[in-house]
């Protein structure tokens, strides 16, 4: 289901605690599957229950609970927009706008080339940077003024 | 004890406790839906928030620990204002259609809604709607926008029924209550989720809008399945079951019953019940009158008896039946002047009979599990054989009780184990000799020669650590080691075990009366249950079974019948497999239907009423004796009442039987041999287990219900040349079936796991017998 | 970004060069010198407790508790693991300063962690790291290297036999794990559910063991507040409000950032450092210590000092030290409802007046919002919000209610204009022109 790769990182996390504590590692093996499938089908989400020995439904809660978590799949790129109060003050959600005009999507929706979905996020606690956005749950993007998101767009290939 | 105040009133209370526990004592009722005294403290509700003395916020009083000289206030206005705030949260989102849910009239929520809810809303939004979902035969999730996020169905499963199969997903106001995508709830216990629901969100599925709370007259039962005795609330409406509840008692069930004893009612009116008499004329079934019927029985018996002696009958009943019904049973055999009775058709090996001191039982109450320190299970398909037992071993565990297995088969318990073998049936014996050697080592006591070549095995070790360790400990021995062949040797070590150990030991028993039997003494003086077909016999009496599913070698047991002159059958139901052997078939009333009494694991007498009138022409099993012995001229027949079989038998008002005592005589002869045949594994499935039972709609759609397979691990369906998956003729003796491989695991390596009770397996030998596997 | 700006700064001096977060950088500028101190003198554990009660640290998550006094709840004789938690899930709104923290200064955390753990006996810690903060959770985890390959985590810490374990956990993305007990939920494997409380951390905590969890600034002053000595640490700051604190200053300012000064040091001067009012415009309200905070008008925050006391004498909170700033362009009643909608959106569901309160609070203001609000609106609001606070399970709840009820106190012309003009008070072009993001409208 997942490749060894996966699963040595995964192996790496649950050393982190306690070695009755296994579903600790629930959350980061959860983001190693994702990474690795793109989003969090549910085979995934049942392999990393079964492999942390937990059941397929407490691993489901945790999938379901944290936003970052895809349970449907997204494109290529999954850019997520802070339009929280603070980076709203300094150009979030009008950045948000923007993506959604040159894309021609709404949040939650992905372009029809598969490449990218546009998602709306909450305080990334960067407000100071902002417009911010984030790229794949991994890459921060600070200060994204047009000239910015327009460099962005012409890099995600 | 801590002094607090409740309203005004003063209370003393443990410490410890919660100002919930705390009102409970002081007969003060909090509104609360999250909280249930069995359940994990959760405070989500909030429902219970009350004042307290000198804190500045109103406190849930299911999560608030009293502490000396504390004021509560369940009624001020802070209280009463914040009970009420938080109903309104609750009714915003919740469907105010009370006359159309089927919780109507039994809702918590409903309830509740009137003392604290305000009559208009002031919540004009949308409400949310949440998608219903399909979660097995059982439960029914098709209203789920009712659930108020109590999660006492969530913790009920971690907790109780000891595996987490709901959980709450997402957050926020858009919780939902559900599987995993698109699972089955497959529990043994799930229904109790449906008791829990406080509001009309998890309903029965098979009782769904078939009756109203208020058209249902409520009367109290015992479960007529496993050797717990369960008690009941029987719910009627013109006369038939409509639907079956727990009744609370804490040294029973507490306040859980198993699935099967809460829906097997759906047998009750079934299609297969037979509602008048039937005698074969010519070749084939009629239906009579039951005076043409009785006649016909007492003069077919009665020549039988003159002509071929009394020894050429046999009466076999099934442990599921009456103490009432086994006394008469046994006393009409005795008056036809056979030996040839009794009531545990699924054992082979019966050589305790004779050594045994008194009556098998569990050898403690069931309510001294909890202050157990270990515990032994020994032979026993635990969770499906007996499922509240296993749910108190489950909690023994959770609060830290050693409990330890030797078992036949890996199944989980869903009990956090302390330690595990698993093996051959043969083999039960070795590991429990392991056992008493690693304990004698432990204690430092001699032990008999032959335990001088024993091993004791790391879990034996272990297992016998725990129980040389522990203040208070038990042994139990579960329906495999009953069943198995070596039942007495089982008996006798366990015996050994206990006396080494200082343990308790005793039976868990297979069905409602596995000690009511005993006590009815329907017991052998000559053939018992597996010779009196070994032997076959001219007349069979068979009293509430069906020996093609209930017998513990049912290939055998037909096969006699098939040739006996006069096969008498008191039953509820008609089946196939009668129409070939019966020569009379006498409508028997379920438990439902009559009167009775089950004494259940612990000896605890539990008499019961019929719920409904018996169905058609059935009469009550004991009537039917009754007239029987009368017919026969047989002295002491002279019943007007089952209360009057009974209290020949037992003191009137007793709690428990007496004469209950394991103690067995003779040592225990190690078997040394080494089997090398492939042997068979028969699991009677839990819902398969009793001719009720298998007649439950739903019951059969579960998980648990699927037919039985070839299950066998990698190994062995190795060296039978068959993959997983593949079609398999399985064999013993001159019957066969065809199956299914099934890797599995859980089975130990030279064993194919079959399990009995199937029609599809019914032309099979002995449960645990040699078998041979083939590719189809 | 950065740091912005300083006062007599205690923890960002020096922080600035691209190297300064790695070890060597950090012994050369003074750290682990307190953890060496302590290790090579074996300074018993109580007077390290008594040390950081007189220093003055309380902590920086957010409720301002004495720190000094938290570390003694743990504990003494407990029989197996005692547990250190970081709290760097900052989620807060307006809240950037741990990330600079842990980007810029992660080693005065280890530091700080690994002392606290030798206080109370914690064999092992996690620093739980704010799910969309990826490349810090990676340079966390780097420092972590660093620190162990020095000895300064691990077994026998710089031969003390001192053993303590430290690890980094990453997020996920939900606010509600800021706040501890779900955190720890978090960290068990679990959705971040609060608990209820008592029992406390302290004695019910992470696996069920003692537990101690403070802020990451809060762990970063340790190792500062030590050195300099608890009476020095104490007057940087103001009695009863010791030492510097960081403040993310974000929304109309000219250079919104993080900026390190005493605590005390008057609001307006903040402002002046973050570059004053963008555009010149005129401050409006300000929500001085992260979006929980209740919201103050420009006469009132003008007149304050940012410390724990002056703000909330002034009716607010400090917080997390998040300062949002808002000019004339700003519609209050758009900015409560992204707020509301907020808390609506990370609430953790289990309990029945957040989950539904939260939602309805949202539903009201977004009616109010779109021109579809009622005059009794106002009423049901007040009303909602006193039906949640204090009866939740954990604050969130009294967080999405003081915005609601502040706004509406210090800004209820402009919510009835609203309702009764179905339109903002502002109008739109000017607020469009408050971000400054489509420059060319500006
Ligand atoms: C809803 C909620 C969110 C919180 N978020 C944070 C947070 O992001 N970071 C933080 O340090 N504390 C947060 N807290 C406070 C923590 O619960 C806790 O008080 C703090 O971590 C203790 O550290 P300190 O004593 O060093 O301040 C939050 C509390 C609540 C109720
Ligand atoms: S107040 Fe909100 S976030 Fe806190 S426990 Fe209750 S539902 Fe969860
Ligand atoms: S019963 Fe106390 S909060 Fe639900």
């Amino acid at each position: 289901m997942l490749t060894q790769e996966s699963i040595t990182r995964i192996d790496r996390e649950v050393a982190k605690y306690p070695a009755d504590q296994k579903q600790s590692a629930i959350m980061a093996a959860l983001a190693i599957a994702q990474e690795e499938k793109g989003w969090l089908p549910s085979e995934a989400i049942e392999f990393v229950a079964n492999y942390l020995g937990m059941p397929p439904i407490a691993a489901y809660e945790v999938a379901s609970f944290y936003n970052m978590y895809d349970l449907q799949p997204v494109g290529k790129y999954k850019l997520t927009v802070c339009t929280n109060l603070p980076c709203m003050l300094s150009g979030g959600v009008d950045a948000g706008e923007y993506l959604k005009k040159k894309l021609g999507i709404g949040y939650n929706e992905t372009t029809p080339d598969g490449k990218i979905t546009l998602k709306e996020g909450e305080c990334m606690g960067a407000c100071g940077d902002a417009p911010v956005m984030l790229v794949n749950n991994r890459r921060m993007c600070s200060c994204m003024q047009p000239e910015q998101i327009d460099k962005l767009l012409a890099e995600l290939e | 004890m801590l002094d607090i105040e409740i309203d005004g009133k003063a209370v003393q209370v443990p410490p410890g406790s919660t100002i919930m526990d705390a009102a409970e004592l002081a007969g003060t009722y909090i509104p609360h839906f999250c909280y249930h005294k069995k359940l994990s403290i959760a405070a989500n509700c909030r429902m219970c928030l009350v004042q307290v003395e000198k804190a500045p916020k109103p406190l849930p009083a299911c999560a608030t620990p009293v502490t000396a000289g504390m004021k509560v206030f369940t009624h001020s206005e802070l209280a009463v204002d914040a009970q009420k705030g938080v109903m309104e949260f609750l009714l915003i989102n919740h469907p105010l259609d009370c006359p159309i849910c089927d919780q109507g009239g039994e809702c918590q929520l409903q309830d509740l809604a009137v003392g604290y809810g305000s009559s208009g809303s002031r919540y004009q939004e949308a409400k949310r709607v949440v998608f219903h979902k399909e979660v097995g035969p059982l439960i029914s999730m098709r209203e789920m926008t009712r659930c108020i996020h109590c999660t006492r169905c969530v913790r009920f499963g971690q907790e109780i029924a000891g595996v987490m199969e709901l959980g709450m997903a997402n957050r926020n106001m858009h919780s939902e209550i559900q599987t995993f995508v698109g699972r089955t709830v497959d529990s043994e216990l799930s229904g109790n989720m449906i008791d829990l629901c406080p509001v009309g969100a998890l309903t029965s599925k098979p009782f769904r809008y078939s009756a109203r709370t208020w058209e249902l007259a409520r009367r109290k039962s015992i479960s007529p399945h496993d050797s717990l005795g369960a008690n009941l609330v029987v719910q009627v409406k013109q006369n038939r079951v409509m639907r079956v509840l727990p009744r609370e008692n804490e040294d029973v069930n507490e306040c859980w019953i198993s699935d099967k004893d809460r829906f097997s009612y759906e047998g009750l009116n079934s299609e297969e019940r037979l509602t008048k008499p039937m005698i074969r004329v010519d070749g084939s079934l009629r239906q009579v009158e039951w005076n043409v019927a009785l006649d016909y029985v007492s003069h077919a018996l009665k020549d039988v008896a003159n002509m071929q002696g009394g020894e050429s009958i046999a009466s076999l009943a099934s442990p599921h039946s009456t103490l009432e019904e086994l006394y008469l049973l046994q006393k009409v055999t005795r008056g036809l002047g056979s030996g040839n009775v009794d009531f545990r058709p699924r054992r082979r090996e019966f050589s305790a009979d004779g050594s045994v001191a008194g009556i098998p039982w569990l050898g403690l109450r069931l309510s001294e599990i909890k202050e157990l320190s270990a515990a032994l299970v020994i032979g026993s398909f635990l969770r499906k054989d007996a499922p509240l037992f296993a749910q108190r071993l489950r909690q023994l565990a959770r609060n830290s009780g050693k409990v330890s297995m030797i078992s036949v088969t890996a199944d989980d318990p869903l009990i956090n184990l302390h330690a595990r073998a698993t093996v051959a049936p043969s083999e039960l014996t070795t590991v429990l000799a392991e056992v008493i050697k690693a304990a004698g080592k432990l204690k430092n006591m001699p032990l008999p020669a032959e335990f001088e070549p024993i091993d004791p095995s790391v879990t034996s070790r272990a297992i016998a650590e725990s129980l040389v360790a522990g203040e208070k400990n038990a042994i139990f021995l579960g329906n495999v080691a009953e069943q198995s062949d070596s039942a007495a040797q089982l008996h006798r070590l366990a015996q050994q075990l206990a006396n080494l150990t200082g343990a308790r030991f005793g039976f868990i028993g297979e069905a409602a009366n596995s000690v009511g039997g005993y006590v009815a003494k329907a017991l052998p003086t000559a053939l018992n249950a597996y010779e009196m077909f070994a032997q076959p016999r001219k007349a069979y009496v068979l009293l509430g079974i069906e020996p093609e599913l209930d017998c513990h070698n049912p290939q055998q047991a037909v096969t006699a019948l098939k040739q006996a002159a006069l096969v008498v059958m008191l039953t509820p139901f008609i089946s196939e497999a009668a129409l070939e052997y019966a020569d009379v078939l006498l409508p028997m009333a379920p438990f439902s239907e009559t009167s009775g009494t089950f004494v259940n694991t612990e000896g605890r007498v539990q008499s019961f009423n019929g719920v409904v009138r018996p169905l058609g022409d059935s009469r009550p099993g004991w009537k039917i004796l009754r007239v029987l012995g009368n017919l026969l001229a047989l002295p002491g027949f002279e019943y007007e009442s089952s209360e009057q079989v009974r209290d020949e038998l037992l003191q009137s008002g007793d709690e428990f039987v007496s004469g209950l005592d394991n103690a067995i005589a003779g040592v225990p002869v190690l078997n040394n041999a080494v089997r090398t045949d492939l042997q068979r594994i028969a699991d009677v499935p839990i819902h398969f287990a009793d001719p009720l039972v298998r007649r439950a709609g739903a019951l059969q759609q579960t998980r648990d219900s699927v037919a039985p397979t070839a299950r066998m691990c990698a190994t062995t369906l190795q060296q039978i040349g068959a993959a997983d998956g593949e079609p398999v003729r399985v064999r013993q003796g001159a019957g066969d079936a065809r199956l299914t491989a099934k890797l599995d695991e859980t089975v130990p390596s030279g064993c194919v796991r079959v399990a009995a009770a199937h029609a599809s397996t019914a032309g099979l030998g002995d449960m645990f017998g040699t078998i041979t596997v083939e590719r189809a | 970004m950065a740091i912005l700006g300083a006062i007599n700064p205690i923890l960002t001096v020096d922080i600035e060069g691209g190297n300064a977060w790695r070890l060597d950088d950090y012994v050369k500028r003074g750290g682990y010198a307190a953890l060496k101190r302590i290790m090579a003198e074996k300074m018993p554990p109580a007077q390290l407790i008594e040390e950081m009660k007189k220093s003055g640290l309380r902590g920086r998550g957010g409720a301002g508790f004495p720190t000094g006094l938290k570390w003694s709840f743990m504990p003494k004789d407990f029989k197996g693991e005692k547990y250190i938690v970081c709290n760097s899930d900052e989620g807060e709104p307006g809240t950037f300063k741990d990330r600079d923290i842990l980007s810029f200064n992660p080693h005065s955390v280890i530091e700080g962690m690994v002392i606290a753990a030798y206080a109370v006996g914690a064999v092992r810690g996690y620093n739980y790291i704010h799910g969309e903060i990826w490349e810090v959770y990676k340079r966390f985890e780097e420092a972590l290297d660093e620190a162990r390959a020095a000895g300064f985590v691990g077994k026998n810490i710089l031969g003390s036999g001192f053993d303590f374990e430290l690890f980094a956990h990453h997020g996920y993305g939900a606010y509600i794990c800021g706040e501890e007990s779900a955190l720890l939920e978090s960290i068990e494997g679990k959705k971040g559910q609060p608990r209820f409380k008592p029992p406390f951390p302290a004695s019910v905590g992470l696996y069920g063991k003692p537990t101690t969890i403070n802020n990451t600034e809060t762990f970063a002053a340790v190792p500062f507040a030590l050195n300099m000595g608890p009476q020095n640490y104490l007057e940087a700051g103001k009695p009863n409000n010791g030492g510097t604190k960081l403040f993310s200053v974000s929304g109309h300012v000219n250079r919104p950032g993080n900026y390190e000064v005493p605590l005390g040091t008057p609001f307006m001067k903040l402002l002046e450092m973050a570059g004053g009012m963008r555009g010149g415009r005129k401050l409006k309200a300000c929500i001085p210590g992260g979006s929980s905070a209740p919201v103050l008008p420009a006469e009132i925050i003008s007149e304050c000092t940012m410390d724990y006391d002056s703000i909330s004498k002034a009716g607010s909170m400090l917080g997390s030290g998040a300062v949002i700033v808002m000019d004339e362009t700003t519609c209050m009643v758009k900015a409560l409802e992204r707020l509301s909608f907020f808390y609506y959106e990370e609430s953790c569901g289990q309990c029945t007046p957040c989950r539904e309160g939260t939602n309805w609070m949202y539903k009201v203001v977004h009616r109010i919002e779109t021109g579809l609000g009622r005059p009794e609106d106002l009423d049901l609001l007040g009303s909602v919000t006193k039906q949640i606070m204090g009866r939740t399970i954990c604050a969130l709840g009294d967080a999405a209610s003081m915005p609601v009820q502040s706004f509406i106190k210090h800004f209820r012309d402009e919510f009835a204009y609203h309702i009764e003009h179905k339109k903002c008070l502002v109008p739109l072009d000017v607020q469009r022109s408050g971000s400054g993001f489509f420059k060319a409208t500006v």
